[in-house]
């Protein structure tokens, strides 16, 4: 059912409709309304959950740990500091192998303190094992929820996900979201059922220690399982758009793309301004595509090599930095792109929250064509 | 016939030291619970020594995850219980670094909030798993690896953290002191704390051979004297009044002081009077606070 919603309000009914047993969760601008709303519905009477007000992060991931072990369905969701604070439970839950699904309304990490958005928040735990999606819109945002379930539950994966979506870009506004009936959302998205799960029955130990002769097989498995998650994504993308009309079955999405000599690589809310820029210099005459990034790990890095296998030079917009290095989607796109001398140019951009308009992708098509990049773009030089 | 065997569910082949305290309180503390029990460790050296994967000395079903979080991991697991309705308990075994230190927000939090958990603390009284560090729980004096003893120092410069207090002031309903000497003392209060709803916290005196320096076959004997010098008291609390605490004929502390090479310095290379008399007062400020010393009437 079609409905003009708040991105976060759209996020927690699609969080509720995928029946989590256990959340838990701490308030951070701004993640606050999707936490608010869930609470609501569980004083409400709309979902049945037990809901655990923890006294801060690490804790609210660490009980979606135990709730997980347990075998319960587990939610939270966070940004910025919160998610800083989770660093060591988020390495511990994957690699225990819990599929607890977590919201990510992006935002930047201090200092300086900045409740605005950008995406090294969730960029800096590209290591920690989780899968990671990018929401363009709220009907990505909320639809990607119930994928990042499914695949995260499958037995084949058994990892966490973060479902990432633009603080306050996307968080705070109202759009339009067609949202799932919860028949619909159990047709898609059965009952959490793990094979192995703590239980007197059956008593197993989870979180044991590893010495040298098995932790790299540990860590191996993980990435086997990142690697099957590919296909398993795909596949739920793909039954998904088959049930409802969306086909999330693309890791990544090219818009405007097959005969674009200059493309444009990003992931989340910018996505659209990009997309309008291509239809305006496209009406002109120019041969500008995008290609968005919905997955960013696994990195489907053979989907984007032959994506943009005919593109003559482009330009990634990374809204994180890696310092003293580059951004992490284009160290990606580089990686993707090794060999094949196609010039990869990196623009470091819109970091706490500052604006990135057509006008401004635009100028970075400029630069590009210049041969200009790998830098950061709209710096206020007066303040410098 | 051959006698079958019958196994702890805390099981023999783990790799903890020759007369480790802890671990004779892990297989009291799983005997008090029984099967319908889910036991959550914080990362230390209960958690190394019994579970080198692919092995598990575990016989319940059994998680660590952090060193800081076993309460919270425990939360969530209690609310997955309730929500799927399953019985089984929830008993946290965590060392003292985990529970007076590094885990003390998780705890406050996860108390604060009510759940329906067992909070078992084997106290050590030291970082033991990382090389004998000091933590909140390390006794005044008490030479560790981070609070040595040397020309300018008698070793750990604060007394211990009153813990079972602290946990009282949170409205934990039933709070105990036990000591691994006292075996049925501490099972039964373990079932106590297990049977009563909401969080309940339970400090168990585990002396550590290695640590503390001493032979392991001391370790009983040194847990019994901590409690006959008043130094260590066993005490119950219910709804943060005391109800209960065991009486001794006390002994001067220096004849528990003297059996451990931690307090060595306080006698070699010479006696250091003030020091020992510091510490005889807190141990005459137990027996007051607590009321442990047993009254005999004079004969007329």
């Amino acid at each position: 059912m079609m409905e003009i919603t708040e991105g976060s309000h759209a996020v927690a009914e699609a969080v509720s409709l995928c029946r989590p047993q256990v959340i838990s969760a701490y308030p951070i601008t701004p993640q606050t309304h999707i936490v608010e709303a869930l609470a609501d519905f569980v004083a409400n009477g709309k979902l049945d959950a037990e809901y655990i007000t923890v006294e801060n992060e690490l804790s609210a991931l660490s009980a979606c740990v135990g709730a997980s072990a347990a075998g319960s369905r587990a939610y939270s969701a966070t940004t910025s500091q919160g998610l800083a604070l989770m660093f060591e439970v988020c390495f511990n839950a994957a690699g225990m192998r819990l599929p607890i699904i977590m919201s990510i309304a992006n935002r930047a990490l201090g200092a300086p303190l900045s409740i605005w958005n950008d995406q090294q928040d969730s960029i800096s735990l590209r290591d920690s094992g989780w899968l990671q999606f990018y929401a363009e819109d709220n009907q990505e945002a909320t639809d990607l929820h119930y994928i990042a379930y499914r695949v995260a539950e499958d037995p084949s994966i058994l990892l966490p996900a973060f479902v990432c979506f633009d603080g306050f870009i996307l968080s705070h506004t109202y759009e339009p979201v067609d949202m799932l009936s919860q028949e619909e959302a159990d047709r898609y998205l059965p009952g959490f059922a793990p094979a192995e799960r703590l239980d007197a029955a059956d008593p197993i130990s989870f979180g044991m220690y590893a010495t040298p002769e098995y932790y790299l097989e540990f860590r191996y498995e993980m990435d086997l399982a990142h690697k099957r998650a590919k296909d398993v994504i795909a596949k739920a993308g793909k039954e998904f758009g088959s049930l409802f009309g969306r086909d999330y079955s693309a890791l990544v999405e090219g818009y405007r793309l097959d005969d674009a000599e200059t493309v444009i690589v990003t992931m989340g809310s910018l996505c659209g301004t990009v997309k309008d820029t291509i239809d305006e210099m496209r009406a002109e005459g120019k041969n500008v595509g995008l290609l968005k990034i919905r997955v960013f790990r696994p990195f489907p890095t053979e989907d984007v090599a032959k994506a943009l296998a005919r593109a003559k030079r482009v330009a990634v917009l990374d809204k994180n930095i890696s310092l003293g290095s580059k951004g992490a989607v284009a160290l990606e796109i580089r990686d993707a792109l090794y060999g094949s001398g196609i010039p990869v140019r990196d623009y470091i951009l819109g970091l706490g929250g500052r604006d990135v308009r057509k006008k401004d992708i635009r100028e970075i098509v400029a630069l590009l064509e210049r041969g200009e990049g790998d830098q950061f773009y709209g710096l206020r030089k007066e303040v410098l | 016939m051959a006698e079958k065997k019958v196994c702890d569910l805390f099981d023999c082949g783990h790799r903890a030291c020759g007369g480790c305290g802890a671990a004779l309180a892990a297989r009291l503390v799983t005997q008090a619970a029984g099967t319908e029990t889910i036991v959550v460790s914080s990362t230390g050296c209960m958690e190394v020594f019994s579970t080198p994967y692919p092995e598990t000395a575990w016989k319940v079903p059994w998680i660590h995850s952090l060193f800081e979080n076993a309460a919270a991991v425990a939360s969530g697991i209690e609310a997955a219980l309730k929500k799927q309705g399953r019985k089984e308990k929830v008993v946290i075994m965590a060392g003292d670094g985990a529970t007076f230190d590094i885990g003390m927000i998780c705890i406050s939090g996860a108390f604060e909030r009510g759940h329906d958990f067992t909070y078992v603390c084997y106290d050590n009284e030291a970082y033991m798993n990382t090389g004998i560090q000091r933590s909140g729980a390390t006794p005044y004096d008490a030479s560790t690896t981070t609070s040595p003893a040397g020309s300018h120092s008698f070793g750990n410069k604060r007394p211990k953290k009153d813990m079972p207090q602290i946990l009282a002031a949170h409205g934990a309903p039933y709070v105990a002191t036990a000591s691994i000497v006292y075996p049925a003392d501490l099972m039964q209060k373990v079932e106590k704390a297990i049977n009563t709803p909401g969080p309940c916290y339970v400090q168990v005196h585990a002396p550590c051979c290695t640590g503390w320096g001493f032979e392991g076959e001391q370790t009983l004997a040194i847990a019994r004297l901590a409690i006959e010098t008043g130094l260590w008291v066993n005490y119950e609390m219910l709804e943060g009044k005391i109800t209960k605490v065991r009486k001794v004929m006390r002994k001067p502390v220096e004849e528990y002081l003297k059996t451990q090479k931690r307090f060595r310095h306080l006698f070699k290379p010479k006696r250091q009077d003030a020091e020992i008399a510091a510490i005889q007062v807190i141990a005459d400020k137990n027996a007051e606070k607590y009321g442990i010393d047993i009254k005999i009437p004079k004969k007329e």
